[in-house]
């Protein structure tokens, strides 16, 4: 009986291992046919298209009620304090420094991702990636290359739309429904936000759940078992891996950019 | 190895059959496709256990046998896509599994493939889809790139539908889009998996006429896997029927016919029972039915 359980507890660690062994090889596989990207840009944006643009409505709207939300809550607390000027600053740090990189990674993982990880475990069953090969070219080069790149280079595009329009939902709130100073709310945002610890470090976070959503749906459905229940269980995969990822990094992010 | 099994990898000698088809090593040429030795195992289950074949350059080869024997199988093992455990094969004179990967995708661009499932990229139209492979390894003028893909469809009747996507295809017209893909790059060789299945009878002759033209004007080698036993006898200039992992038999379509093992004739003549099971290997129906095994359903 336990040795039973420590035997499949110890496959199923070595099933994991050798998981993370194939992704990492795989994101090698894709970071190499970069070389093979650069002159076909074509293929590049109309990855952008799908993953980037495809994903502004849904973005934008939850942007905008992030901030509608920030605004109404922050400004509940800090009228307890007589600091409802402070209400930009909480707005606008909230949304850059996490709320924004994290929930349009936690959107673009449900959008994009599982759309990337459900097509190209489809490809798979199909054969079509088999006859890419087959027609000598490398599918991982041609199909997965551009679809991580064009992720990756939405994902902080669409944070910094994200965390826009969240500061415009909290100013509507704020300044337009609870009667904040306008002046005060944007005088204080400018003053109070840096730079290189909001703004950049934001930027950071962003790129790096690029990688982690783009890489987790790409790999998920490259790594499907090649049938309609395969690629199903890949798709709930693909998301909850991501979700987890994300969270978890970002804590990790977190803790050493502002850790000190 | 191939006890008592025929699995001669020499075309055997043709004296039994006079009126045998010319002799298809021309010049006895080295074979385009030279498999020693192949075995292959999905799992527990021997899929090839010691196969010998040789594909002649310039000929159409048949192979045939019962459904699940590892006919796809073994194209994807001749196309480098599955690796045998132990064995050789060689396509013009390279080792498939030695090569490295830009070698054996130069390889691959002399090779064409049909697939079983026809595999179109489900993103492009059919002209993109029969324009791929040029597009990606031959530099051509766009004039001369539509014309040479517009000829390829015309070629299996589908001109018509350069336009639609792959999902508005039936089942054979995707399978015929696929073999003008297969064809695109004029390649050295072309394996068609199963290309009569789902073809009405117009279609199939159209087919069958396009494989012989295909030969005899390009002296194209062609690798036919299929089940239609008088399409295939047809049209073949060599035969090998592969069932349980072994060669059963070769030679040309006449000795193949005259073959007196039981298992080539059961094979041929469509007889359900024989030597060779129509089932996949499974305890006795009884049993299962009954419930005598603790089996959790
Ligand atoms: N991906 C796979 N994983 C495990 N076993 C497989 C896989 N693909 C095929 N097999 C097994 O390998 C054997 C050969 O399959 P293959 O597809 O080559 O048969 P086939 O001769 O082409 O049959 P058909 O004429 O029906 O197309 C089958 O018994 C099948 O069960
Ligand atoms: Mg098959």
């Amino acid at each position: 009986m336990i040795t039973e359980a420590l035997a499949r507890l110890g496959r199923s660690g070595l099933a994991a291992l050798a998981g993370i062994g194939r992704a990492h090889l795989l994101l090698a596989g894709i970071v190499a046919g970069v070389p093979a990207l650069l002159p076909r840009p074509r293929l590049l944006l109309a990855q952008l298209y799908n993953i980037g643009v495809l994903s502004v409505l849904i973005i934008a709207v939850s942007g905008l009620f992030v901030g509608m939300v920030l605004g109404l809550q922050g400004y509940y607390v800090l009228n307890q304090f007589g600091a409802e000027e402070s209400l930009g600053v909480m707005v606008a740090a909230s949304l850059v420094r996490e709320l924004g990189p994290v929930v349009t990674a936690l959107l673009v993982a449900g959008r994009a991702g599982s759309a990337l990880t459900a097509e190209i475990g489809l490809m798979k069953a199909t054969e079509q990636l088999s006859a890419l090969e087959m027609m000598a070219v490398d599918p991982v080069r041609r199909v997965l290359t551009p679809r991580f790149f064009g992720g990756w280079i939405s994902m902080p595009l669409l944070a910094a739309m994200f965390s826009a329009l969240g500061v415009l939902g909290g100013w509507f709130v704020g300044v337009g429904l609870l009667g904040v100073d306008d002046g005060a709310f944007w005088s204080q945002m400018k003053a109070k936000l840096d730079f290189r610890e909001d703004l950049v470090n934001g930027v950071i976070k962003s790129l790096v759940f690029g990688v982690v959503v783009s890489w987790i749906a790409l790999f998920q459905g490259y790594d499907a078992v090649p049938t309609s229940a395969g690629v199903s269980r890949a798709t709930t995969r693909s998301v909850v891996h991501s979700a987890l990822a994300v969270l978890g990094l970002d804590f990790i992010l977190t803790a050493l950019m502002f850790g000190d | 190895m191939g006890n008592g099994v025929p699995a001669t990898p020499t075309p055997p000698s043709a004296t039994r059959n006079p009126d045998a088809r010319p002799p298809i090593d021309k010049g006895g040429a080295a074979p385009l496709v030279r498999i020693r030795g192949l075995c292959f195992a999905r799992g527990d289950k021997m899929v090839f256990d010691g196969v010998d074949l040789d594909i002649a350059r310039g000929a159409v080869t048949a192979i045939m046998g019962p459904s699940g024997t590892g006919k796809t199988t073994l194209l994807k093992l001749i196309s480098g896509q599955l690796r045998p455990q132990a064995g050789s094969i060689e396509v013009d004179g390279q080792n498939v599994h030695r090569l490295g990967r830009g070698e054996l995708y130069a390889l691959r661009t002399r090779m064409g493939m049909l697939f079983q499932s026809g595999a179109l990229l489900g993103d492009l139209t059919v002209f993109e889809n029969v324009a791929f492979p040029l597009r990606e390894h031959a530099r051509l003028p766009p004039s001369l790139l539509r014309r040479l893909v517009l000829m390829k469809l015309e070629a299996v009747g589908l001109r018509g539908a350069a336009d639609l996507l792959p999902a508005q295809l039936s089942g054979g017209m995707a399978r015929r889009v696929a073999l003008a893909r297969a064809i695109a790059l004029d390649p050295m060789m072309v394996m068609y998996d199963e290309p009569f299945t789902g073809q009405d009878p117009i279609s199939m002759g159209v087919l069958v006429s396009l494989v012989h033209q295909l030969n005899d004007a390009g002296g194209l080698s062609s690798i036919i896997v299929s089940h239609d036993v008088p399409e295939t006898l047809g049209i073949a200039d060599q035969v090998y029927v592969i069932a349980q992992g072994r060669v059963l038999c070769s030679g040309t379509p006449e000795q193949v016919s005259a073959d007196p093992d039981p298992r080539v004739r059961q094979f041929l003549d469509g007889d359900p029972d024989g030597p060779v099971h129509f089932h996949y290997p499974a305890a006795p129906l009884a049993e299962d039915l009954l419930g005598a095994g603790d089996r959790r359903r």
